[in-house]
């Protein structure tokens, strides 16, 4: 049994290194309590509702989803919104489709397996429209940026006047967590920039929490049942290895040698 | 080997056997007499199988789904993720597999270091072993470039582009391998060609490296020859399956937890998001189970010097068996090298840290000095300890294990054997 200690031993040091490696890449990035995190974590419904909320009408004005459908949004481990609500939803988006018979493109309502509309049709036109900054689209965000969700949650709320000194040209801004400190995304998110259905106070935290649960969830839309199966497996492991070792220790006992 | 030729039980089974000896073969298999003193360390084989299958069965379904194209493969990938069945298992599964893949390798390959596995009479073991550990990274690191990533494609840039060393001819093999003048489309998919092809290669040294284990049979934590089969060993089965199994099911609840709760933290941020020519990362590191060998080839000013320092760190372990010219096999009985070889261990973790920091000030010079470090150990402490070294008795036997007794008689100590 001792190597066995050693082994763990190992593997603990290990994973404490590899943390250790990521954790020293950056200035310390805000924290905030994650539903998400943890070996049950779930995502709060109502943050996630509300981070749609928040994407809709204030994000997705540049930023696109391109790897979402409306779909999703009533898929179970998401937003849940009912399959109506998730209808409704869609259809008050305009979709280009086509070609029909007659070879012309139309507009209609947008159904549950359209992808999310995109703001701009093509990257030029975004950065044409964004001063030469590309708004990257959002889908895998939270995972695309080294300190995942509490760096998004951290640009969010990172926004401050720049220290003097520092001169920052027209449409560029100042923000704390930003790599290299320099935006060219003006400030998003106010005090009562959207108002909740819900009737939650819509702080800027608030706001930035929930946007960043959101975009958790469309980075890792399967992330509740990994963490359900994940302990299942787990625990499933665990005894399996005790039967398996009594086992052992029985079929070892034939013969004088230890295991 | 059992003495008694093996005869099937039923009629078939004899008939077929006669015409194709499967059954003799599965007979030798589980007889095969195992030395019993085997520690947790050697169960490291069986879990690289596990892994290597693992690897084979994931990657088949994945193959199903993605799409080897440069405009597409990282949106099939994102469709494997969000709408295939269990996509995400499967693919978080595949990428920490890689990891969990070389972590088993590299304990394998420094128990071998440890215990002088690779010794006479298991050179060909050993060097088979160092085939299967070049291709496991020429797979790793063409597998890493499937997504079409950032880091897929910057990686790419950068390891193709170190053949561009080679005096002569190395812009032109450069062009060769990538099927064009940058990595593109063409590069992608030969990669992922080369990427399909590898593991069955790999699934057959195995078998090699299976087959000559099988001539000379395992070497033990004690390191000395012994009768086989004897009251020293044990028959494969059920002994050595159930104790393999145990480790196995250990290792897999490691492997679990990587791969259910932090399925990205050995991957890299960058690589989530899609592959852009125009744009290079601030910092293009490997995965990092090849960090070691990138510190190595960083820490060559030369860039050609640089691409043979690292080819030669792995190449290096080929002429193991003959730069070792101690005798002794185990190193519980060899003071000295004992020492060594945790500087070594120590050494390659360094390198492997430095591997990961960007190459410059105090990172580059430890970078330096570990590189040295690493090539003396092979190139000069190694031959040089086998002369001086004064060793500690053997034992006579592995169910003797030799005592406080300096005077080289071994003691048999019953309590010892419980």
């Amino acid at each position: 049994m001792k190597n066995i200690f050693k082994i763990t031993y190992l593997t603990i040091l290990l994973l404490a290194t590899t943390y250790q490696v990521k954790a020293e890449e950056k200035v310390e990035l805000l924290k905030t309590d994650w539903s998400f995190k943890g070996l049950f974590g779930k995502f709060d419904r109502g943050s996630l509702q509300r981070g749609y909320q928040v994407y809709t009408e204030v994000c997705a004005s540049c930023h696109s989803m391109k790897y979402l459908s409306y779909r999703n949004l009533s898929e179970k481990g998401g937003p849940e919104f009912s399959i109506e609500q998730a209808k409704a939803i869609a259809a008050s988006f305009e979709i280009t489709d086509g070609p029909n018979n007659d070879g012309e493109m139309f507009q209609r309502p947008g159904k549950l397996s359209d992808r999310f509309v995109k703001p701009y049709e093509n990257v030029k036109e975004a950065q044409a429209a964004n001063g030469g900054a590309y708004p990257p689209d959002m889908s895998v965000l939270a995972k695309a940026r080294s300190g995942g969700v509490d760096y998004i949650y951290s640009v969010l709320l990172g926004y401050e006047d720049p220290p003097s000194g520092i001169i920052l040209d027209d449409g560029v801004y100042y923000n704390k967590y930003m790599y290299g400190n320099n935006i060219k995304m003006s400030q998003p998110l106010y005090d009562g920039s959207v108002e909740y259905s819900d009737g939650t106070v819509a702080t800027e935290e608030q706001m930035a929490k929930d946007v960043a649960t959101f975009l958790m969830w469309t980075a890792e839309p399967h992330l509740e049942a990994r963490h359900k199966m994940g302990f299942k497996a787990i625990l499933y492991l665990i005894i399996l290895t005790i039967l398996v070792y009594f086992s052992m220790r029985k079929i070892w006992s034939r013969i004088e040698s230890k295991v | 080997m059992s003495n008694h030729e093996y005869v099937p039980k039923s009629k078939f089974g004899k008939w077929f056997n006669d015409r194709l000896p499967l059954l003799t073969l599965g007979n030798h298999l589980a007889d095969y007499p195992t030395p019993k003193n085997l520690n947790y360390w050697w169960t490291f084989g069986g879990i690289l199988t596990f892994c290597l299958i693992t690897q084979i069965v994931t990657g088949l379904t994945l193959a199903m789904h993605y799409i080897a194209h440069a405009d597409l493969a990282f949106e099939s990938v994102e469709h494997i993720m969000r709408d295939v069945n269990y996509g995400w298992l499967i693919r978080y599964i595949h990428s920490n597999g890689a990891s969990m893949f070389f972590l088993a390798v590299y304990i394998h390959i420094f128990r071998s270091l440890f215990y002088g596995s690779y010794k006479s009479p298991r050179e060909i073991i050993w060097i088979i072993g160092i085939m299967i550990y070049l291709l496991m990274m020429a797979a790793a690191f063409m597998g890493y470039v499937l997504p079409w990533g950032q880091m897929s494609f910057w990686g790419a840039t950068v390891i193709t582009n170190l053949f561009s060393a080679i005096p002569f001819v190395g812009e032109g093999i450069v062009q060769w391998l990538w099927g064009g003048y940058s990595v593109d489309n063409p590069t992608l998919t030969r990669f992922f060609t080369l990427h399909y092809l590898i593991p069955f290669l790999i699934l057959g040294l195995v078998v090699l490296h299976i087959w000559a284990l099988h001539v000379p049979g395992n070497n033990n934590p004690v390191g000395i020859d012994i009768k086989k089969p004897s009251k020293d060993t044990v028959p494969f089965h059920p002994y050595i399956v159930i104790k393999d199994g145990f480790a196995l099911l250990m290792f897999m609840i490691v492997f679990a937890f990587f791969v259910f709760y932090s399925p990205n933290i050995l991957g890299h941020a960058d690589n989530y998001i899609e592959a852009n020519p125009m744009v290079t990362p601030a910092h293009i590191v490997p995965e990092w189970y090849l960090l070691p060998f990138y510190a190595i080839l960083r820490s060559i000013p030369d860039k050609l010097m640089g691409v043979v320092a690292m080819l030669s760190a792995i190449l290096i372990l080929a002429a193991l068996p003959w730069l070792d010219t101690s005798k002794i096999r185990s190193a519980v009985f060899r003071p000295l090298y004992k020492q060594f070889y945790w500087i070594l261990v120590a050494d390659v973790i360094i390198l492997g840290y430095v591997g990961a920091m960007p190459a410059e000030g105090l990172y580059l010079l430890v970078a330096r000095v570990a590189t040295a470090y690493y090539f003396i150990h092979f190139l000069i402490i190694l031959p040089v300890l086998g002369f001086k070294e004064k060793t500690m008795p053997l034992p006579l036997s592995i169910t003797e294990p030799v005592l406080e007794s300096s005077l080289g008689s071994s003691t048999i100590k019953k309590e010892s054997l419980n």
